[in-house]
């Protein structure tokens, strides 16, 4: 039998790979990827918890983080088309427009 | 299982885990060699309707044709592009064939021969189907080359697209089987009064054959190779052996198709009730009989579609997938919910 | 024993391929390393008894929202971007931000302690099958946000169509 703890370490490890590779990547690609990562390190622990606890809630959490990430990868990859056809790039440096 | 006690001396687990090599082998060999001769039959069919005769010179009839058709593609010479990205061109094919190959796994071809006998069997399928296009994708974008590039963006959009039709067709047979379990879905039409789930469920099969058709980028929605605008679509830089296994992948996929149309639509190795009770001889036929009639109909039916209809254009396949197949589907799910509602609890919660 | 030969043979995994899926240079293969990793989840997710979940896992994940990534890195042309610098030049301060959460996380999880049990065991999703227990609870107990979170999938719809036509002057 695997303790509890082991799936929650690993799922922490994982959401910090997908935040460090949020914060530090400057293709904006890249980025979304990562808080697709992110998601998932989320979603071993309810599922982990989930089964430890004996309850479905953490299972129809990670129904609805799925449907969410769909969403969200739809929204943010149609707002990458445009910024390249905009801006003829992916690098989140190279906007910097707004800088005061 | 079949070995409860431990035989020879053989431990139990064992047995189990040698049955499932054997069981292995026997479907792949039986795939292997279908995919082979279903490109002879394929050839002989389109031949005949078209007022030739096929393949006529490598054996009787031209029966050796598929096995010299192995041969060359082994031995021709293996040409990769210069400015491909190599390991994923090299990895394509493979993908390709690999999610094909491993949707065989739960598809049982007839009663207790199935390899894996899982709950969530249909929802297996659907994953293994949606994996195919990878191979499509990627080969074309990695062979750097503008034909390639085009059928794969067309491929791509295509079998996003008409995966929501297919699955969607798949619910009315969920909600009137209640189950997941392919095994269990046909045990359930041979209970069920119609026999076959095609009676009650026309509309999805419908809409399963469209959508199985253009997911499985076969003509007429073969927009994603069309031969005379693209030259052969997403594997046009592929040669030798690697061309082969998209063959096999196109046919294996092909083969998936028809297995789960005869498995959740006609009733599977089973035949209907009525039927068996005008004549009961038929009872004695093996199950596999029904299952293979079943299924090479099917194939047929692909060859038949292929020889007759023109392709049809970009915006009208996509314009039949999200405002025809889609409503229809939807429609047909609500249809049957309400009926399965009515039947169940008589109008009251 | 053989339950953690495969918890660690899937973690490994899982951890090497998100390692390497946010430090490659080309976004394709950073998206096929991605494909690895969700496979391997759903396998983690077998082991807990969540069937249903790990094929959503595939047909999603790996079926719809990788496509989707492919789909969009085959629209641009990224050959200038994948030349440039692919790391901030703070990037060791990422570093140290998310090995802090990191290290936060994980003494955190040495008090956990699990609650009371639900009424969901082992035995009782043998009985009625895992997909109908998920459905049951889905469509009992969080019949609301299945609601919403339906809206939320349309939202997306019209918001991807509307963001990404081009406009006709």
């Amino acid at each position: 039998m695997i303790p509890l703890n082991w799936y929650m370490w690993l799922s922490g490890i994982v959401f910090c790979i997908g935040m460090f590779g949020f914060i530090t990547r400057r293709n904006i690609i890249i980025m979304l990827l990562s808080t697709e990562i992110m998601f998932n390190g989320v979603n071993i622990s309810l599922i982990a918890l989930s089964h430890y606890l004996e309850d479905l809630a953490g299972q129809v959490m990670v129904f609805f983080i799925i449907a969410v990430a769909a969403a969200e990868a739809a929204i943010g990859l149609a707002l990458v088309i445009l910024l390249f056809r905009n801006k003829e790039t992916v690098s989140v440096d190279d906007l910097n427009e707004l800088r005061g | 299982m079949m070995f409860e006690t431990a035989m020879f001396g053989i431990p139990q687990w064992l047995w189990t885990i040698g049955l499932i090599i054997v069981k292995i082998a026997v479907v792949l060999g039986a795939v292997m060699l279908h995919v082979a001769y279903a490109t002879y039959f394929e050839r002989k069919v389109i031949g005949r309707m078209q007022n030739r005769l096929g393949p006529m010179v490598v054996g009787p009839y031209g029966l050796l044709q598929p096995i010299a058709d192995g041969i060359k593609s082994f031995f021709k010479e293996d040409i990769i592009p210069t400015n491909a990205d190599k390991p994923i061109f090299f990895m394509a094919p493979v993908l390709g064939l690999m999610a094909a190959l491993s949707s065989l796994a739960v598809v049982p071809f007839f009663n207790h021969f199935v390899i894996a006998d899982i709950n969530i069997g249909l929802l297996f399928l659907f994953a293994m189907s949606s994996l195919a296009v990878y191979g499509v994708i990627l080969g074309g974008w990695s062979s750097n080359s503008k034909f390639s590039f085009l059928g794969s963006l067309r491929a791509s959009a295509q079998v996003i697209s008409y995966e929501v039709p297919l699955g969607l067709s798949l619910v009315g047979v969920m909600l009137m089987s209640g189950s997941l379990n392919i095994t269990e879905i046909v045990n359930a039409q041979s209970r069920y009064p119609g026999g076959m789930y095609i009676t009650a469920q026309w509309l999805g099969f419908f809409v399963f054959v469209v959508s199985a058709i253009a997911e499985t980028n076969r003509s007429p929605f073969d927009l994603p190779e069309a031969e005379q605008e693209l030259i052969a679509g997403f594997f046009t830089e592929y040669s030798g052996m690697r061309f082969a296994l998209f063959f096999m992948a196109e046919y294996t996929g092909m083969i998936i198709m028809c297995s789960i149309a005869v498995l959740c639509f006609l009733g599977g190795w089973t035949i209907p009730p009525f039927v068996l009770k005008l004549l009961p001889f038929l009872g004695a036929v093996p199950g596999v009989v029904w299952f293979i009639m079943k299924f090479y109909a099917c194939m047929f039916f692909y060859y038949w579609i292929r020889a007759t209809l023109p392709r049809y254009r970009y915006d009208q396949l996509m314009a039949i997938g999200w405002k025809v197949l889609i409503p229809l589907a939807l429609a047909n799910i609500v249809v049957t919910a309400a009926i399965k509602f009515l039947l169940h609890h008589g109008g009251q919660q | 024993m053989i339950n953690q030969i495969f918890f660690f043979y899937f973690s490994a995994v899982i951890v090497a391929m998100s390692l390497l899926a946010i430090t490659r240079r080309n976004v394709m293969h950073g998206v096929l390393y991605m494909l690895l990793l969700f496979f391997h989840i759903a396998g983690l997710y077998l082991f807990l008894n969540a069937e249903f979940i790990s094929a959503v896992q595939i047909i999603v994940y790996a079926g719809a929202i990788m496509v989707l990534f492919l789909f969009v890195i085959m629209l641009l042309n990224l050959r200038e971007d994948i030349r440039k610098k692919q790391f901030l030049a703070i990037w060791p301060m990422g570093l140290l931000v998310s090995s802090g959460i990191l290290m936060v996380i994980l003494m955190s999880m040495l008090t956990i302690r699990i609650g009371a049990s639900g009424i969901w065991g082992i035995a009782q999703i043998e009985r009625v099958t895992q997909t109908a227990a998920v459905g049951t609870v889905l469509y009992t107990q969080y019949l609301f946000p299945f609601e919403v979170a339906s809206l939320v999938l349309l939202v997306a719809i019209i918001g991807a169509v509307v963001l990404a036509k081009k406009r006709i002057k």
